[in-house]
């Protein structure tokens, strides 16, 4: 008796949790789709791996408020970003922005992978002179290496 | 010989790196208010609500805005260091009581003591936005001209009491 009724309760839960969704999408759907995008490259600072799209935590819930708002009043994608940066830093953008002192960051890897074209260059060259450099063969080495590397020639083998 | 010192040396970087890597504090974000006019609010006092307060009318003095709430427990454990602080009329502390209940916040002031001249009351967070608050507590420091100069993430603590924030006071009011 006692667990149905607490059963019956988690299900009133239920709907109660959908209805505040719900609110915030209720009017305009291409504004909140607007809202969403825009909320995807805002990092939420309090979960600092999450977008404040992602994240339900409090602050996050606050500031996709703010974006549907200014978004409603007609503000820009660009005037809500600069809004964001002027007051939490750059760092509320979950992509950082190019320039100087973030070049490393966007194109260290590119500069990695140059070096390591580079490297695989130089040990490739170096490996074609050591086998231009290695002892050439007469024929019947030759032979007796192929019969060796086949596995046919056992003599001299324990 | 050069074949393994190479390897060894980007190896030794890297562990640098990540070393110095660990003894940051990814919570700390640098606040892009400093240097800057402090953010304008008018808003509720805590204890009047039919008074206004507001960052402008402090100009002219050096004061501390620190942004509590009674839900908050680092803001519980700074609570007894910021009565302390105010004992000794170092420096005005003003509150921002940040998305509480009036209740609560007057509640917790009145059972462990009020360190703040006044608390303005931010019902909805929207000064705090304003302030780029991410968490409670946050202390900023504002210089005559109504210049943000330094922000505190998260429980002010004796040392940093000693080390930062009052040399910097000294030298604000020097100014």
């Amino acid at each position: 008796m006692n667990n149905k009724f607490i059963v019956a309760l988690l299900f009133l839960w239920i709907p109660l949790a959908q209805a505040d969704v719900a609110a915030t999408t209720r009017d305009d759907p291409a504004l909140e789709k607007r809202a969403m995008a825009l909320s995807g490259h805002l990092r939420c600072l309090v979960c600092q791996n999450q977008t404040i799209a992602d994240s339900n935590a409090e602050l996050a819930v606050d500031l996709k408020n703010q974006v549907r708002d200014k978004l409603r009043q007609g503000q820009s994608e660009q005037e809500i970003l600069d809004y964001m940066v002027n007051r939490y830093g750059e760092f509320v953008l979950f992509s950082p922005l190019v320039k100087s002192t973030t070049w490393l960051l966007w194109f260290g890897p590119l500069l990695l992978f140059v070096v390591g074209l580079y490297v695989l260059a130089v040990n490739l060259r170096q490996r074609r002179r050591l086998m231009q450099q290695a002892p050439t063969l007469n024929k019947e080495e030759h032979a007796r290496a192929a019969a060796l590397l086949s596995g046919k020639e056992t003599k001299g083998h324990p | 010989m050069n074949r393994f010192l190479l390897p060894l040396g980007a190896f030794v970087a890297l562990v640098i790196f990540l070393w110095i890597g660990l003894t940051l504090n990814p919570r700390e974000i640098p606040s892009p208010l400093i240097n800057k006019t402090a953010p304008a609010f008018r808003l509720p006092q805590l204890h009047e609500s039919s008074k206004t307060i507001g960052p402008e009318d402090l100009r002219g003095k050096v004061w501390l805005l620190n942004i509590w709430a009674s839900w908050c427990v680092t803001c519980r454990q700074e609570h007894p260091l910021l009565v302390e602080l105010s004992r000794k009329n170092f420096v005005p502390i003003y509150g921002l009581n940040y998305k509480d209940r009036r209740e609560d916040g007057l509640a917790l002031l009145k059972g462990s003591g009020n360190p703040y001249v006044m608390s303005a009351y931010d019902r909805e967070g929207s000064a705090g936005i304003d302030w780029g608050v991410y968490g409670v507590p946050e202390t900023f420091v504002i210089d005559k001209a109504g210049l943000v100069r330094h922000k505190f993430i998260g429980a002010l603590t004796p040392k940093l009491i000693d080390d930062v924030l009052t040399p910097l006071v000294k030298r604000l009011n020097d100014e």
